[in-house]
């Protein structure tokens, strides 16, 4: 099964409960009052948000078309076109931290991220800076068992900085392509753990120039309108440069992601749908779209 | 929590006040801002539009406008029916059989495993002889996670073979009764409700340990889809409530009026930290002031009272007025005050609480509390007695400086002289937050 038709069969069940029947309703129609309140609900039913559902849906009017169905992709599709590319390729080693907050599938997208890169054929490494979470390092270590991939580690309770800077200098001395960094979850409210996580950057910082080259936030596609809330304080505290959306095979939608983009600029660079190592995707807009819609 | 649907609903009520009468055109506007708060607090979009029909149709209907002024009346109409949703009163466990079991269900990531010792924890607490059970075999580590949380709490984790959830469980069950444990929390792996070959494995699960609780575990900061899943997990187990989790953040939590809503099953209790001991029952009625910005005053007096040795704080109290207060009853109150929680928790709860960094505050009474505790009980009853050697010793042996032990000092000597002046006044803490 190629790519697009394992999101599309894994995107089948989130299509069917909520946006079943929306190409009949709009395909080859204009705008009506009608039309734009059974959108309205839908868009917030995914979690869009009230405020970027109505964005969509003025861009929608404005558009003045005869294909509200068509149209409305091309809005979804612009609105979440951006910097979707993660370039491995511009630093060695290219240095990753995973971050957000707990249980929204971090150490599981960091694990799948490194099988990811070695099926590129880049060699990787892995950090388990999450001292935090009770077994959280023997988590990490299981998945670096199964994918065939080192994991550099402390004790529990250790200094995280002091396991990402042991992980990017592992990373150097044996010239490695990625090396990617595992961080405890943390509510975006907590200021001290989110200080903690400064310094982990700037521990990286200082071993390769400009690390972290990516700041990977994790959402988990359940999120509600707090995603908003997350992605702009992580973006703010720690420089954010992209989103995985997480457990896309579920019923939820990940609609958060679009009031993220449009709010905060972020684009989604990865997608979560499911729990093995190969359920991980590099996003694309227009596919996305067209697996939600179509 | 719910601080912004808060801030926007007194908008809405403020906007009410003067306006004479609840007429259809000024709660059509009030009831709109209700609307979007809701949804904002990602209340689902169908609970929100019953709960908006209900309002209207109350406030507009004949019962009101007796003797409140309008945004009172309608303040007490949104109240109720927020109530109404979540329901009347706290549930508690119910605990039959011997031993009981207490079954945690729920989506990946929502926090099941913490949750089993938090909830071993307060079932320790009130008496009882508990059994962990790991039957996540499927997450990475998941077992570890849970014998290390056991472990720092001293409850035994029964684990098996670590690879069979329904033998595991059957085993646990055998030994919880040949052991005399009378109550066994299973943990069980996360799931997606979609997911038939899972959802059996807990309907078989259920069916051999006749669990007395089957409690879903659910996220506070999840949105629209929660209902979908409640729902399922509901239909397939018979679900007899539910526990809210990371209600320490800033998540709004409409999640708590929806599922309740949606599956008419309880939320029995709330976790608010990743400490073991921040897990809560849950007070509908309190909460629903809470939405509307009474504060949760209730909690407060009800955890304070529970856990205060009152009659000692009453001597502090009466001791602090007569400026007899020393180091040693200082130590004392902070003592009693820890166990009320966290300092943040403990703030959050009063209405109109001003915006303190409560890190720091926590921090510099941990640091308070280190150099007390250094000192001898003479050094406590009589403060005067501390030399430059002794500060010294008190320092190296709290981690702190001998600057941080003369400020201490200092704000004690001031705090009794402020004591001395303030006979008539309000009992205070001593110290600044
Ligand atoms: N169904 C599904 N589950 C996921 C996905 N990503 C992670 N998970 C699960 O979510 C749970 C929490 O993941 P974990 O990586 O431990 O989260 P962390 O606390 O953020 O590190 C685990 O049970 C994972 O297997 C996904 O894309 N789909
Ligand atoms: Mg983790």
């Amino acid at each position: 099964m190629g790519f697009f038709e394992k999101l599309r069969s894994k995107l089948m069940k989130a299509r069917k409960s909520f946006f079943e029947g929306l190409s009949q309703l709009l395909k080859g129609k204009r705008i009506s009052k009608e039309v734009l309140e059974e959108l309205e609900e839908r868009l917030i039913a995914a979690d869009v948000g009230y405020e970027t559902t109505q964005y969509i849906l003025e861009k929608l009017k404005q558009n003045q078309t005869n294909d509200a169905f068509s149209s409305l992709k091309e809005i979804l599709v612009e609105l979440l076109e951006g910097n979707n590319q993660v370039d491995v390729e511009s630093n060695k080693p290219f240095v990753i931290t995973i971050v957000g907050v707990n249980g929204t599938g971090k150490t599981t997208t960091a694990a799948k991220l490194a099988a990811y890169f070695q099926s590129l054929g880049k060699t990787v490494v892995l950090g388990a800076a999450d001292t935090f979470r009770a077994a959280a390092i023997e988590q990490l270590k299981e998945w670096g068992n199964r994918i065939d991939c080192t994991v550099i580690s402390h004790n529990e309770g250790a200094d995280s900085a002091a396991v990402a800077f042991d992980t990017v200098n592992h990373a150097k001395a044996k010239f490695k392509d990625v090396a990617i960094i595992d961080t405890a979850g943390r509510l975006h409210t907590k200021k001290n753990l989110m200080e903690e996580l400064r310094k982990v950057h700037r521990v990286l910082g200082k071993v390769v120039e400009k690390a972290p080259h990516e700041v990977l936030l994790v959402i988990d596609a359940t999120t509600g309108q707090n995603g908003l809330v997350q992605a702009k304080i992580f973006k703010e505290m720690v420089d954010v440069t992209g989103v995985v959306v997480t457990k896309l095979d579920g019923t939820a939608k990940g609609g958060i992601a679009l009031a993220i983009k449009k709010e905060l600029g972020l684009s989604i660079k990865f997608i979560g749908i499911g729990e093995d190592m190969e359920d991980l995707k590099p996003f694309n807009a227009k596919e996305f779209v067209d697996a939600l819609l179509d | 929590m719910f601080e912004n649907l808060q801030e926007k609903l007194s908008k809405v009520f403020k906007s009410l006040t003067g306006q004479g009468r609840l007429t259809e055109r000024n709660i059509n506007d009030a009831v709109r801002q209700v609307k979007l708060s809701l949804l904002e607090a990602d209340v689902n979009f169908r609970v929100v539009k019953e709960f908006i029909d209900s309002v209207k149709e109350k406030a507009l209907g004949e019962e009101v406008l007796k003797s409140f002024t309008p945004d009172q009346q309608f303040i007490k109409i949104v109240r109720d029916e927020l109530i109404n949703i979540m329901g009347k009163s706290s549930v508690s466990l119910n605990l039959k059989h011997h031993p009981s079991v207490l079954m945690l269900v729920g989506l990946q990531g929502s926090g099941k495993t913490t949750t089993a010792a938090k909830l071993g924890n307060h079932l320790r607490k009130s008496g009882r002889n508990v059994l962990l059970v790991a039957a996540d075999t499927y997450r990475p580590a998941a077992i570890d996670q849970l014998e290390k949380l056991g472990k720092s709490i001293q409850i035994n984790v029964f684990v098996g073979d670590r690879k069979n959830p329904i033998k595991i469980v059957k085993e646990a069950l055998e030994f919880a009764k040949n052991s005399q444990y009378n109550a066994v929390v299973l943990d069980t792996a996360g799931r997606l409700h979609i997911d038939e070959e899972m959802m059996n494995e807990l309907e078989q699960i259920k069916q051999l340990s006749g669990p007395d609780e089957i409690l879903m575990v659910v996220d506070a900061m999840v949105g629209q889809d929660a209902v979908n899943s409640a729902t399922e997990f509901d239909r397939r187990l018979d679900l007899t409530g539910f526990i809210v989790t990371k209600m320490d953040g800033d998540a709004r939590g409409g999640v708590i009026l929806s599922i309740s809503h949606i599956t008419k099953k309880p939320v029995k209790f709330v976790g608010v930290g990743e400490k073991i001991d921040a897990f809560e029952p849950f007070h509908p009625d309190r909460v629903a002031a809470r939405i509307l910005g009474m504060g949760d005053v209730l909690t407060l007096i009800e955890k304070a009272e529970k856990e205060l040795d009152k009659e000692k704080m009453e001597t502090i109290g009466k001791k602090m007025l007569q400026a007899e207060f020393t180091l040693e009853d200082f130590q004392e109150q902070l003592k009693e005050m820890k166990k009320l929680g966290p300092l943040s928790s403990i703030i959050e709860m009063l209405p109109g609480a001003p915006k303190v960094d409560l890190e720091t505050s926590e921090k510099q009474l941990k640091r308070t509390e280190a150099i007390i505790n250094s000192m001898t009980p003479e050094e406590r009853r009589n403060p005067r007695i501390l030399n430059a050697s002794r500060k010294v010793r008190i320092a190296k042996g709290s981690g702190t400086t001998v600057q941080d032990v003369n400020k201490l000092l200092k704000s004690y000597e001031e705090m009794k002289e402020l004591m001395k002046r303030m006979k008539h006044g309000k009992l205070k803490l001593p110290f600044k937050i």
